[in-house]
């Protein structure tokens, strides 16, 4: 029933075959106000039947245009948002079935980096209390004790820990982002999903806080969610990444067989829009036509046909599955596009075909 | 040939209660007829406040331009009257936002905001006026234009309302248009749709285009020359491609190695710049890049470097020179 579930072999394998977390038909809905008193409420289905696996150890990259549901994917995972549907296990728990009090021992396997260093931190707390304040609440070490791991947390991110009485404010926004990260590091997770971590940042700090998650990963053998729309830096990160457009994972991979042989049209035409930072290598973009429809009222079947140049009328009628065309490539397409074939010769293929019909 | 924009040892400051803050440095810089050129920096460094100041709007946000000239067609817009100013604002020299949620008036139709300029600069009927914002809208890549008139902004999205501004922008066809990071708070399918919209568009009206941008990519995509600022000064301006293949500046350098490329290698640690802008307060006394640099000597921290000719394009580095050819250790920065 469900072709994510089967054999999984990427072309770059994880650093272990151990799945940490597993996410079945996730669905997370918000409820519009009605507009009609008897007609069925509208929904906006931000994540809409999302399944896939994390194995332990290797840092999953998420990329999409906003709205996409990314986002939502990432709070849900970790019921900072109660799903509508499906289920997400940390290994063999179901993390979907638990109570709130059980819920908040396990929270600490799972922790969040936000995007925004500025709204994140509490400006009323100093930032021995903004990490200390997890140590408290799981009852993991008090005084001197708490003191010492605080500091500890602080030298692992880059951070003078003799600044532990500061307040965020007397921080700049790359500290701020360290100090987020040390805060969510504080419990020792096994798990990690970092919301935008380096888009608020400048290009020259944002490479310091790459360079410090992938160090952390690397020394305290943790495994990534890592959400972003910068492509680039996505790639540079990632083991494997999935493309999410309009609450649907359209495309999952290896991050060198997505980016060389992307199989959806549409992470074909994202990456042909990143603008890279070499003017020798200048390409020829590919532009979509139009916008990301309205997440209240997708099209029907595959929803991005209404902005893809290979849509047919297959497409309106039959939503494509998440299926596995090579080993660990998995793409919901009707049309994917071949290894080693770019999406402008397909286009051109078809003119060609419709010519001679 | 005598270039479109000329600004000339530019200084803007803010009074603030600490004092004077310069947030531009002397600086100078030219924009010739038909040229893209992008002004690239990280937030601090000045390359906003160099549009306003341009379009004078400093004056409006407690801010003054201090010293220097900026020569536009034959008037120094520096030392104009506010209703000199106001002729040529949004006539001969438009300006694009970042943000096209609040750039617009939420309480005012989009035929209105368009309409508005030519009655202003133009005296247009307003049958005209209507006629030419049709054309406008049109030209922008929005369909439906005479429907898209009588909406509101809340009414469109974001690429839309960028479409909006720029369309607006173009009402009068300016001969200079400034473009303060028209992409940053757009989708990266949206950004490309925008890009080529300013291209297409730049080569139909033979104007030119002021950049503003943080995002080096965005430069090496659209322009012919960038210059680099870094703490209220210039430190490179270079052609496009000669910015890239010959980088002259540290601070450069440390830029472009910082991003990661689409081809580079994966998972590696990515050089980058410790630690972070000096603040307004603590300028250094020499070069400002100074300590964060990896080649700076005792020189670098006393003297200023001016910016100067090398290899046919200007940086403003004692060690210019050795940072092209890599001659240069890198020391460790103290």
């Amino acid at each position: 029933m469900n072709v994510v579930h089967g054999t999984d072999h990427t072309q770059t394998p994880p650093s272990s075959e151990e799945v940490l977390i597993q996410v079945e038909h996730l669905q997370k809905y918000f409820p519009l106000k009605k507009k009609k008193i008897f007609g069925p409420p509208e929904v906006v289905k931000a994540v809409d039947d999302i399944s896939f696996k994390i194995y332990k150890g290797e840092t999953l990259g998420l990329v999409g245009e906003s709205g996409c549901g990314k986002s939502t994917l990432g709070r849900n995972l970790l019921r900072l948002q109660e799903p509508t549907g499906g289920k997400v296990f940390l290994r063999d728990v179901n993390f979907t079935d638990l109570s709130k009090k059980e819920l908040r021992s396990y929270r600490k396997h799972v922790q969040m980096i936000y995007q925004d260093p500025f709204g994140s931190l509490n400006p009323r707390f100093t930032v021995g209390q903004v990490i200390g304040e997890m140590l408290t609440i799981h009852k993991l070490a008090t005084g001197d004790a708490r003191t010492k791991k605080i500091k500890e947390l602080l030298a692992l991110v880059g951070l003078d820990p003799d600044r532990i009485d500061n307040y965020p404010h007397e921080f700049s926004g790359g500290q701020r982002q360290r100090i987020g990260i040390a805060r969510s590091l504080a419990l020792d997770p096994e798990f990690i999903v970092a919301d935008e971590p380096v888009s608020a940042l400048d290009v020259s700090v944002q490479s310091q806080i790459i360079n410090l998650l992938i160090r952390l990963k690397k020394e305290l053998g943790l495994t990534l969610l890592f959400i972003a729309h910068g492509l680039n830096v996505v790639r540079h990160i990632s083991d494997r990444v999935g493309v999410m457009y309009l609450g649907k994972l359209v495309e999952l991979s290896g991050t060198d067989d997505l980016f060389d042989h992307p199989a959806h049209p549409y992470t074909a035409v994202l990456l042909s829009t990143v603008p890279d930072a070499d003017p020798a290598a200048r390409r020829e973009r590919i532009v979509l036509k139009g916008e990301v429809p309205s997440p209240i009222n997708p099209p029907s079947g595959c929803r991005f046909r209404t902005r893809c140049p290979l849509a047919t009328e297959k497409c309106a009628e039959l939503l494509p599955e998440l299926e596995e065309i090579r080993p660990g490539h998995h793409v919901a397409c009707h049309y994917p596009l071949e290894e080693g074939e770019s999406l402008k010769e397909r286009i051109s293929k078809n003119d060609k075909g419709a010519v001679n019909l | 040939m005598e270039p479109l924009l000329k600004v000339e040892n530019l200084v803007t400051g803010y009074r603030t209660e600490q004092g004077l803050v310069k947030a531009v440095d002397n600086i100078s810089f030219e924009v010739n007829k038909g040229e893209t050129v992008c002004i690239v920096g990280e937030s601090g460094s000045g390359k906003s406040v160099t549009s306003l100041s341009i379009m004078r709007l400093v004056d409006f946000e407690n801010g003054e331009i201090i010293d220097g000239s900026i020569h536009f067609q034959d008037k120094d817009l520096a030392s104009l009257s506010n209703e000199d100013m106001r002729s040529i604002r949004g006539s001969k020299i438009s300006m694009i936002f970042q943000e096209p949620m609040t750039a617009l008036n939420p309480v005012f139709t989009i035929g209105k905001q368009i309409m508005e300029t030519f009655y202003f600069h133009r005296s247009y009927s307003g049958k005209k006026a209507k006629q030419r914002a049709i054309e406008l809208l049109e030209l922008v890549g929005i369909n439906q234009p005479e429907e898209r008139l009588k909406q509101y902004p809340h009414e469109l999205s974001g690429g839309m309302r960028q479409r909006v501004m720029i369309a607006i922008a173009l009402g009068c066809e300016p001969d200079l248009l400034i473009a303060d990071e028209p992409t940053t708070a757009l989708d990266v399918t949206i950004e490309a749709q925008i890009l080529e919209l300013l291209k297409t568009i730049k080569q139909e009206m033979e104007m030119s285009i002021l950049l503003i941008t943080h995002d080096i990519g965005v430069a090496a995509e659209v322009s012919d020359r960038i210059i680099v600022m870094y703490a209220g000064k210039i430190v490179e301006v270079a052609p496009t491609i000669e910015l890239f293949s010959q980088t002259l500046h540290p601070y450069t350098k440390g830029l472009l190695e910082s991003v990661p490329k689409m081809s580079g290698e994966r998972g590696v640690e990515l050089p980058s710049i410790e630690g972070t802008l000096p603040g307004i307060h603590s300028m250094p006394i020499g070069c400002r890049f100074a300590p964060r640099c990896h080649y700076k000597t005792e020189k670098c921290v006393q003297v200023e470097p001016p910016l100067e000719n090398h290899y046919g394009h200007l940086a403003a580095c004692w060690h210019a020179e050795e940072v092209r050819n890599g001659t240069l250790e890198k020391g460790e920065t103290t």
